[in-house]
């Protein structure tokens, strides 16, 4: 393989690991939040134990989301020069402002929030908490200004082939930036929604009937069930406004080909980009018509548009994206299912945890980390959507690869990889032993015996 | 020159002096912290615990600071943001292996099954070391102005190991600071030990860098630049002579002193990098691209600065609260 595509897979690689943890951060600071909250209403010790144990696991993905994002940093320069070199007078506020009023922010408060609860009075943990969980929604804030500027640029102009800003509050508000953002934050609240119930469901599997993990049953399926149907109408907004923007995203998250009225809503095919046509079609008659213009007879842009008259290809990679936004869509309804019927069963019965069948508590399980399945399907439709270029009609993701030796390429990515399979599995058993640990009451807190003045002190530290 | 004339002047100023701020303190804060992680080998396990504890609420923003560098590096001067990283593109990986390892230990060690707490103590310390051995790597490449042949290549495996023994030796420091008993009086030992490895490791990097560049050695030795310079090296002399009675006295029942060495280590890095900084203005690639001629359009930099200006009070103001929250020895670290 050449250092382009290695290279391509390696940035790839890293997101995709790093993205996991902001994921679960964004929305977990501020459901520790509510915790804290209701904590500091009713004084109930149901919700410090809920606010215990989800602390702990906020603490472990916050360590991966930094030290992955760190890595992504230094890549820009290791791997793409010619993105700064290109739009760095864009992107480099953007970043800068990202580092600044959000990475500080959460890095600062999160020792304060984790640490010093029994150090500073009630009410700065509470404001360190809500810090924390601001700095992460900043953070993302800055990111998908960025990311969305990328898939829809304005407010910049072209000097000797550099972008200058010339509107920030046009680079700022980028046409796809309200529902990259939103979608991107609704993500966030259905990953850690499904994770909080899922983990919950385990330990009320292996017998822990405890108050804390009643409330946190609670609190996971109802977001769910919440913020699912939102999901579902912002995703199709998103769609819309991609639609609007970037037709040949959209033409191939539908594999549509030609560009005609009636298309139909595909649920399986395999595309087949040299004979750019698709094999063993099973759709909707008219549903994608009906989706992307509301009509019927609507028109729907296709593939072969895409195709310059010498035949270079400026459309992504049809299957990639059609099949990444099958996945995500899918997950999305078992997620619909799966909220839906449990909190109707909580509700319908009036007996809580109690009233749910072994089954969907079963199948809670594995869906614990649905949203992950959903938010990574979802960047790769709009990621590989956007290729052939990096920054859509500025630069190509060519134009942008250092001239690093393949080989090297190839050595850190097999670095990368070996690194990031270790680390999630040792991430996921920790969560599964946490929660086993957690069943009856909290975390036990080993004291190991000291001589003398040291006892009060050296205690492992958690 | 009216500096302050011409933003295309001042600013890309401005920026290469808060980038240098942000690598200053970058050193300081993450070096006490990687020198810990070195120093792990010659801990006990509970010692050990205490180490983590001393540091464990304060690496994570510790760590920002490289990002904010490295960070200022890519958006003020993104040109040699390019060819500074990929001409250190193997070292800059194995660094960002080490980070990533050594930071999730941090949290992996106390909350993985206890039989793989040693695996992850491991870990930590595997990090800790490839970290700060890279770190010196990519010093000692700059130094010698990012040139690949094999002389630059073991001088830079020098400064390597002379930049891991600095860290250790401000982690050494920093345990002095904020430990007791038998732990205290092994870190002394420690930074007694880590003091000769620093002393070498400056004199080396002061003797090599004005033969590396005669650009750099003229403007050392001639006059009257030498004799406004001259305090520079004396006063790091009187430092480490100072920092020497200092770890002599310690560790003592009322515990005087203890804050001494940390802070004397902390002047040297600056006279260190003081040195070095006062050496490369205003090239930014060594020799090859000045800060005037790498830096981003003066708009784009402004937009920044402005920021900047109201920001970075407030993260100095934040930090030290952090400091003041978990002053003291440090204790054990708990969520409740």
């Amino acid at each position: 393989m050449d250092t382009l595509m290695l290279s391509r897979i390696q940035f790839g690689a890293n997101i995709s690991f790093h993205i996991l943890f902001p994921t679960i951060t964004i929305a977990l600071g501020w459901v520790l939040l509510f915790f804290k909250l209701r904590f500091n209403a009713t004084g109930d010790g149901k919700w410090m134990d809920a606010y215990r144990f989800w602390v702990k696991v906020f603490a472990l993905s916050f360590a991966m989301g930094v030290v992955s994002g760190i890595t992504m940093s230094f890549q820009f320069g290791t791997n793409w020069p010619g993105f700064m070199e290109t739009v760095g007078n864009i992107a480099g506020p953007l970043l800068a402002y990202e580092v600044m009023t959000a990475f500080f922010l959460e890095a600062v408060f999160l020792g304060i929030m984790l640490f010093g609860f029994s150090r500073v009075p009630g009410w700065l943990h509470t404001t360190a908490t809500f810090l924390v969980a601001f700095g992460t929604s900043m953070s993302a804030f800055w990111i998908i200004v960025l990311n969305s500027w990328m898939h829809t640029p304005q407010g910049y102009e072209m000097r000797d082939g550099v972008a200058y800003a010339t509107d920030w509050f046009a680079i700022i508000f980028n046409p796809s930036m309200p529902y990259r953002f939103t979608h991107m934050m609704l993500a966030s609240g259905l990953t850690v929604a499904f994770l909080i119930a899922g983990l919950s469901a385990f330990r009320w599997l292996l017998g822990d009937r405890s108050q804390g993990v009643r409330a946190t049953l609670k609190t996971g399926v109802y977001l769910g069930a919440l913020l699912i149907p939102v999901q579902i109408f912002m995703g199709d907004m998103h769609g819309l406004n991609t639609l609007e923007h970037q037709p040949q995203k959209v033409a191939a998250m539908e594999g549509n080909w030609e560009t005609q009225s009636n298309v139909p809503l595909l649920l399986f095919a395999i595309p087949d980009e040299e004979a750019r046509t698709n094999h063993f079609e099973v759709g909707i008659p008219n549903m994608a018509s009906i989706i992307l213009k509301h009509k019927a007879d609507g028109v729907v842009p296709g593939l072969n548009d895409f195709v310059s008259e010498d035949g270079e290809v400026l459309h992504p990679p049809v299957a990639p994206v059609f099949w990444s936004f099958r996945i995500m869509v899918a997950t999305g309804m078992a997620m619909l299912l799966l909220s839906w019927g449990a909190a109707f069963l909580m509700l319908c019965k009036g007996r809580g945890a109690e009233g749910l069948p072994k089954l969907i508590l079963f199948a809670m399980v594995p869906m614990a980390f649905s949203g992950w399945v959903a938010t990574l399907a979802g960047w790769y439709t709009t990621e590989i959507g956007r290729q052939p270029w990096l920054v859509q009609g500025i630069m190509t993701t060519e134009m942008a690869v250092a001239d690093v030796p393949a080989p090297f390429v190839a050595t850190t990515l097999g670095a990368y990889l070996s690194i990031y399979v270790l680390l999630l599995t040792a991430y996921i058993g920790v969560l599964f032993f946490l929660a086993r640990k957690g069943v009856d009451g909290d975390v036990p807190r080993r004291r190991t015996p000291q001589s003398g003045e040291a006892l009060a002190r050296q205690v492992p530290a958690e | 020159m009216d500096l302050f004339g011409d933003p295309a002047q001042w600013l890309p100023f401005t920026f290469a002096a808060l980038m240098g701020v942000s690598i200053l303190v970058y050193v300081v804060l993450d070096g006490f912290d990687l020198g810990v992680g070195v120093l792990f080998p010659f801990a006990s396990d509970s010692e050990k615990d205490m180490m983590v504890a001393s540091i464990g609420p304060f690496w994570d923003a510790n760590e920002t600071w490289l990002v904010l560098a490295i960070g200022l590096l890519l958006v003020a001067f993104p040109s040699a943001h390019g060819t500074i990283l990929t001409a250190l593109y193997l070292p800059v990986a194995i660094m960002l292996i080490g980070l990533i390892l050594r930071g999730v230990a941090f949290e992996f060690r106390v909350k993985a099954p206890t039989p793989h707490k040693a695996t992850w103590n491991w870990l930590f310390f595997a990090g800790s070391l490839m970290t700060s051995l890279s770190q010196g790597f990519m010093l000692g490449k700059y130094v010698m102005g990012l040139e690949s042949t094999l002389g630059t290549w073991a001088f830079a495996m020098i400064t390597a190991v002379f930049l891991t023994v600095a860290y250790s030796f401000i982690g050494a420091c920093w345990l002095i600071l904020k430990t007791e008993y038998t732990l205290q009086a092994k870190a002394v030992d420690w930074a007694k030990g880590g003091i000769w490895g620093l002393v070498l490791g400056l004199g080396l990097i002061s003797l090599a860098t004005p033969l590396v560049s005669p650009r750099i050695f003229d403007k050392w030795f001639t006059a009257p630049e030498i004799f406004w310079l001259a305090p520079l090296p004396i006063l790091s002399g009187v430092t480490v002579y100072w920092l020497w009675r200092a770890l002599g006295r310690l560790p003592n029942e009322t515990d005087a002193g203890a804050r001494t060495p940390f802070m004397l280590a902390i002047t040297l890095f600056v006279f260190s990098f003081g040195g070095l900084a006062y050496s490369f203005y205003p090239y930014v690639v060594p020799e090859k691209l000045t800060i005037y001629e790498a830096a981003s359009a003066p708009e784009s930099l402004f937009i920044i600065l402005v920021g900047t200006v109201f920001v970075l009070p407030m993260i100095a103001g934040y930090t030290a609260l952090a400091y003041y929250v978990f002053k003291g020895k440090a204790a054990e670290l708990r969520y409740d």
